[in-house]
């Protein structure tokens, strides 16, 4: 028989291997990351100018520039969250506040949470058929932000009923034993105890929309769109044009597959920068995430 | 005193144990259920001359499981009634029933009828709002749970739910709660102070004030110092005794000495039925029913 410090010494042996492999499969992705970045960078860092920002595509690849893709990815980000934000977040409040607890109530969550599982260029060929065609909407700014916003409306429900599912029952008991009604409990308590992370979940999701690819060039988004967009403001009343919203478009990822695709390698460059755009937005995006839900969390706290 | 005997009686039996069986009930002979306080039976005047709440033959029941049964008693206007009882006799069970709280949650059956004087509505009638109960009907909690906003608005949320708007009568109205729970000198200088910036005894504190601020005609108290440490239950029993004048006061606790402490009428709740009610002082100096005896001295329970 082992001693006893034989067998501690055995089992400290077997902790520290699993110490060193779990740090080397954290570094593995985080390495793989690294590289990417690192890649991107080298390959297109130098390229990014404000003028690379500000010029339309051209055929000369040191005069082109990201400023249509930049338009139209912000233009369909714009719509996608007007339409997913409200309402993902109603679906999500009449589900965990509302809703009865049936079977009916069960299948809609399962569906709910597949749907946040089907490949995204199934949307595009849903919108195609629906929004292009059946109802005339063209491959335009609109029927993309529509698009993405059924894209990511199982993201935006799912984290409007986590945030509201952290709110503790005491609290919803304390508004309902004060007369509130449920409207009243949801709109001055759970809507805004939960905001945290419903705007958490809500910019992740548009981080995901904002580097989609396959829908959009299923429903016929530009590959070179060397023109603006039409601006959303005028100068006569109601000052408002929602003419961008009928235009077609291109968006940064559609921008950037197109240049990689070209022979010529300076367009890599410019692919490469395109990529350290988009990766910066995403990522930008990401640290507002954290930001917000971690000021949150520091406001509330039960 | 509504006892098991008075139950046995309109059941036509003598007497009647309760399960589990070691725990037999003895009968109480030779009292008129008449003269007997807190009871009011349908049609007769209970012995209370000032009710503020009335059970008559109130039950209550989760899907098929009858937590309470045929309870028939009086709550006095403005005075403390104490609720006590082992865990899971219904006590707390019979306290949410009074502001409709079960309502929130599906598979919940009222029977029989809560009286609510002087209009007589019946708190659980089906056609009553709920929401007109709670209105009238103030709740504090176990656990303290102020919203997660400032001292301020966590007492003017009810005052906003019945439309005041006017920030100087909101201002009066949260400053005299606020000293009716005697929190204001805490916390006059830092109104708009998260409220989890209090400790948990002020902030039970803040809950009674929030309960108070909309002048309800009943406080329900749910073992509400069971999360304190002793001072600020000491604090929070000296409250409720400064209360009584102002509304009528019912307190589910599991501390006897609580209920001797602070209420003026007792109810002892056994698997859902009240098997003694009576004054304080009568019910822990002479307890009618054996089973009485048994819980206060403290061999069950």
């Amino acid at each position: 028989m082992r001693s006893l410090q034989q067998t501690i010494a055995l089992r400290r042996r077997q902790d520290r291997v699993f110490h060193v492999l779990g740090a080397l499969c954290t570094a593995a992705g985080v390495l793989v990351f690294g590289a990417l970045l690192a890649d991107l960078l080298w390959h297109g860092f130098a390229r990014i100018d404000w003028a690379f920002v500000t010029s339309y595509p051209s055929r000369i690849a040191e005069r082109a520039g990201i400023l249509a893709a930049l338009q139209g990815s912000l233009a369909v980000m714009v719509v996608t969250a007007a339409v997913a934000v409200p309402l993902g977040v109603a679906a999500g409040v009449y589900l965990e506040e509302y809703a009865p607890k049936n079977r009916l109530t069960a299948i809609i969550e399962i569906n709910i949470a597949n749907l946040a599982g089907v490949p995204s260029v199934i949307y595009g060929l849903m919108a195609l058929g629906v929004l292009v065609y059946v109802f005339g909407l063209g491959p335009t700014v609109l029927t993309a932000g529509l698009t993405l916003a059924a894209l990511i409306l199982p993201v935006v429900i799912v984290a409007t009923r986590e945030a509201l599912r952290a709110i503790p029952r005491s609290i919803r008991e304390a508004s309902h034993a004060l007369g509130a009604t449920q409207w009243e409990t949801v709109r001055w308590h759970l809507l805004p105890y939960s905001l945290g992370g419903i705007a958490t979940g809500v910019i992740l999701g548009l981080s995901r929309a904002i580097g989609e690819t396959a829908p959009l060039v299923t429903i016929g988004a530009l590959a070179y769109v060397a023109f603006p967009l039409p601006g959303p403001i005028r100068a006569e009343p109601p000052f408002l044009s929602f003419a961008w919203l009928d235009a077609r478009f291109t968006v940064l990822p559609i921008q950037m597959f197109n240049w990689v695709s070209r022979p010529d390698q300076a367009f890599h460059a410019n692919a490469a920068a395109t990529g350290v755009v988009l990766l910066g937005l995403t990522l930008g995006m990401n640290a507002v995430a954290i930001l917000v839900r971690s000021r949150m969390r520091k406001r509330i706290q039960w | 005193m509504v006892n098991l005997a008075a139950h046995a009686s309109l059941h036509h039996a003598p007497a009647r144990a309760i399960p589990p069986p070691p725990l037999a009930v003895s009968v109480v002979p030779g009292r008129d259920p008449a003269a007997v306080p807190g009871r009011a039976p349908r049609g007769a005047a209970p012995a209370i001359t000032d009710v503020k709440l009335e059970l008559r033959d109130f039950g209550f029941a989760y899907g098929s499981h009858r937590v309470l049964k045929n309870l028939n008693v009086a709550f006095e206007n403005r005075k403390v009634t104490a609720l006590i009882g082992p865990s899971g006799c219904g006590k707390t069970t019979l306290l949410r029933s009074f502001n409709r709280m079960h309502d929130l949650y599906p598979g919940n059956r009222y029977e029989g009828s809560i009286l609510l004087q002087p209009d007589g509505i019946d708190v659980v009638a089906p056609g009553v709002s709920p929401t007109e109960m709670r209105m009238r009907l103030a709740m504090v909690f176990q656990k303290p749970n102020p919203f997660p906003k400032s001292i301020f608005e966590n007492v003017a949320f009810g005052l906003r739910l019945r439309g005041v708007r006017r920030h100087g009568i909101l201002r009066d109205k949260v400053e005299q709660a606020l000293r009716d729970a005697a929190l204001w000198d805490e916390t006059k200088d830092r109104l708009h102070a998260p409220a989890y910036s209090l400790s948990g005894g002020q902030q039970q504190r803040l809950c009674i004030a929030r309960a108070l601020a909309v002048d309800p005609e009943v406080v329900l108290f749910d073992e509400p110092t069971s999360a304190l440490d002793p001072t600020a239950t000491l604090r929070i029993e000296e409250l409720i005794e400064s209360l009584k004048d102002k509304v009528t006061i019912v307190i589910v606790t599991h501390n006897m000495q609580q209920a001797q402490r602070i209420a003026d009428w007792t109810g002892f709740l056994y698997l859902g039925e009240m098997v003694e009610f009576d004054r304080t002082e009568k019910m822990f100096t002479n307890p009618a029913s054996e089973l009485t005896e048994q819980y206060i001295t403290g061999r069950f329970g």
